[in-house]
Formats: C-alpha cells, structure tokens, sequence
C-alpha cells in the first residue's frame, strides 16, 4: 500500500503532504529544518548534458597524466590506477583498494550509472534494470571522492615543487572540470523526480 | 502534544528512495525501489558504538606510525600525519599546513568525539537541543569524506617519487591505519539513524 502525496523527513522522520513548489524552490522540514526535496527546472535533460561532459573529461582525466615530475632529466607521470597499483605491488593493497575504489571505480560507476539510467529516461524507455541501477548509483554517492582526490594530488605538487620540478598534466585540468560538472549535475539532478518517474513505469506490485 | 511521523502512524519511509509505505508485513521490500524496509536504521546505535570503537583503536597507529618513508641519497625520513603539517609549515605553505591539519587531525578527532556524543545522548533519550543535534549530524556527513585527502597525498607521492637511489617515496603502516580510520567513521556516522533524535519528543523543538 502506498501513500504517493505523504512524504516523511529523512532526518526526522515528520509526516508531511508534499506540494507543488514553484521552479527553483525548495521544500524545508519545519520541525528540523532539513532541505526535503526541491525543484529543479528540466532536471533530467539538464543532469544527462552535465554527466555527457562529464563521461568525456572522466576518460581525459585517466587518459593522460595528472602531474608530472622531473628531477635531473627523469620524468614519472602517474595516473589514478597507476598509483593504486603501485602501492598494492609495495605490500599496500588495503590503500591502494581504498584509492581505486574512491577515486576511479566509484566515480565510473556514478558517470557510467546515471548515463545509462538518464538517457533511456530521456527516450522515454524504462527498462528493468533502471530501478537497481539507480538504487545503486545512489547509495555508492558518498564513496566517490573526486573533489578529494583532486585536493590531495594539489597537496602533493606543492611537496614536491620543493625537490622537483613539478608540471600539472592536461588529465589536472580534465579532474577540475570533472569536478565543477559532477557537483553541478548533482545539485540540478531531482532524485525524486527520477524515482517518481520509474514509479510511473513499473506495474503495481500485488499487495 | 507528538508530532505526526511516519513510524507513529505505523508507516515506513524508503531509506533509499524515500517513498512512504504501509509495509504488510514486518520485513519487506520497498514498493518502488525494492530496497529493505526499516522504520529505523537496524540496531543504529550499538552498529554505531561498534565502529566507533574500532575507529577510535586505530586512530591512535594511525597517527603514531609513520604515514610515508623517504629515502633519499641524504638518508631516510619517516613522516608521520602530524610531522607531515609540521613540514608544510616550516616550508612556508601554512595555508596548506592548516589545511591538511584539518583534514586529517581534527576532522577523524571531531568526528569520533562528535558521534560519540551524538549516540549517547540519543542511548540516554535525550530532548535537549535537537535541532542543533540534526545540524551536527549533516555537518559530519559532509566532512567525514574530506579526511581521505592524505591518503591520496601518499598515494601521488608515491607513484610519482621513484627515482632509484635519488630519491624514493614508500608508503608507511600509518597510512593503512588512517585509511581504517576514515572508512571506519564514514560507516559509523551511515549507521547512525538521526531520526532517533526525534523519536523521544513531541511537536516543540527542545
């Protein structure tokens, strides 16, 4: 049995009828002041633009190096998996798993999930796999730290810049916009929409 | 006067999707999204207490033992997180050193500390200050994650740095440890249910 119009705050778990806000609004619990959903304008076309450039500077980033560094004429470049690889080849396979998984695995599986979810929606086609793959792609949300890795490869430049000469890679600037797209598609992307739309598709369940 | 929520009208909210349901039986599937139906997190706040211990225990290696090993043809420098800040410090980017500071000293400390208050009070029913508590909660979800970011300073130094006998970085124990660290309190702080915060008051915010 389900209660379509009712909505309980993730956070408080206060029962409330949800109304239309207009575009750009958002919806406040009043009891903890928790954002509960909000509306954004063409939340689906807009998010599946953002997540095709997005898809684009992913495979940039892991492309090409991200720095580089010289010290009397030798030069190493390094990339995600690259250096994930060498801390598991060093004995350190616990923190090399942790690197590749945050840093690459997590945020393929964002860029690639939402793609495969956002543009079948898009064509207006649900197939079956959207639900899961969508349960997915939000619960592995906090997993995929880009914007972390991003400051800790800023981190290691100014360490290094004191005994090498130290050159950011084209894959730098890729992880950059990276970043700015994966925020904003994050903030324009209305799950509830999605998840309303999925609704609309699925057969009712025999309850 | 109690508030209407969910659980007190014997309806449940998707923790995934966020779809309120009356589930017919008492462990099934959400309607919609077809994630496991909970009123509240399952066992949240002993889950929570659990991983906090584990996470306090390796905090105290993963700030004694040496995070990255240099060694060059001066010799072999062991750094830990804190002699790490003390080095960006000294070599004048203060900023950064305030920065990775943050990041890894304060943020895992305020986090333990702050969860750890956060299960107690909610252990012990507590209505003061809810609203506060809430604020604290999202806060900490926010800023658990940042703490990887020495991690990946060590993982960067160490693909970059192999220059033979000139110069070779390795990773040291502490790092392991300090990743223990962040996953550990990143899992405490998911377990942890703020809705159990509200569950002992009524309407008025205490």
């Amino acid at each position: 049995m389900k209660h379509s119009n009712l909505i309980a705050c993730h956070e408080c778990d206060l029962l409330q009828r949800e109304v239309a806000l207009p575009p750009g609004g958002k919806a406040i619990c009043p009891r903890c002041q928790t954002t509960l959903y909000t509306h954004s304008i063409d939340s689906i076309d807009r998010a599946l633009a953002l997540m095709l450039g997005a898809a684009l500077l992913f495979v940039i980033g892991n492309v090409f190096p991200v720095v580089s560094m010289e010290i009397q004429g030798q030069r190493t470049e390094a990339l995600v998996w690259q250096g994930a690889w060498r801390l598991h080849q060093e004995g350190e396979t616990l923190v090399g798993v942790t690197v590749f998984l945050t840093a690459f695995l997590f945020p393929l599986l964002q860029i690639a999930g939402l793609l495969a979810i956002l543009l079948p929606l898009r064509l207006g086609l649900t197939p079956r796999y959207l639900v899961p793959a969508f349960r997915l792609v939000e619960q592995s949300k906090p997993w995929s730290m880009v914007e972390v890795f991003m400051l800790g490869v800023l981190v290691s430049l100014v360490k290094l810049a004191h005994m090498a000469t130290v050159v950011p890679g084209v894959g730098m600037w890729a992880f950059f916009g990276l970043i700015v797209l994966l925020a904003w598609a994050s903030s324009t992307l209305n799950p509830h929409e999605v998840w309303a739309r999925l609704e609309v598709s699925a057969p009712e369940p025999a309850a | 006067m109690n508030a209407p929520t969910a659980a007190r009208l014997g309806l449940v909210a998707c923790q995934v999707c966020e779809l309120v349901s009356r589930p017919p039986a008492a462990a099934c599937a959400c309607p919609r999204c077809g994630a496991r139906l909970h009123s509240r997190k399952p066992d949240s706040i002993a889950r929570t207490w659990a991983l906090l211990l584990a996470a306090a225990i390796l905090y105290v290696p993963a700030n004694l033992e040496p995070v990255m090993i240099t060694r060059s043809i001066f010799g072999t420098q062991r750094d830990t997180i804190l002699s790490g800040v003390a080095y960006l410090w000294h070599s004048g980017s203060w900023p950064l050193a305030v920065l990775v500071f943050v990041a890894s000293v304060l943020v895992p400390l305020l986090k333990l500390l702050a969860l750890s208050y956060l299960a107690a009070s909610t252990q012990r029913r507590s209505r003061v200050r809810q609203r506060q508590k809430t604020r604290l909660y999202r806060l900490l979800e926010f800023i658990g994650r940042w703490s990887m970011l020495d991690v990946f300073v060590v993982m960067v130094l160490v693909a970059l740095v192999k220059m033979g006998a000139l110069a070779n970085i390795q990773a040291g124990p502490g790092a392991m440890w300090f990743g223990g660290v962040v996953v550990l309190t990143m899992f405490a702080s998911m377990s942890f249910d703020p809705r159990l915060i509200w569950d002992p008051s009524g309407g008025a915010d205490g």
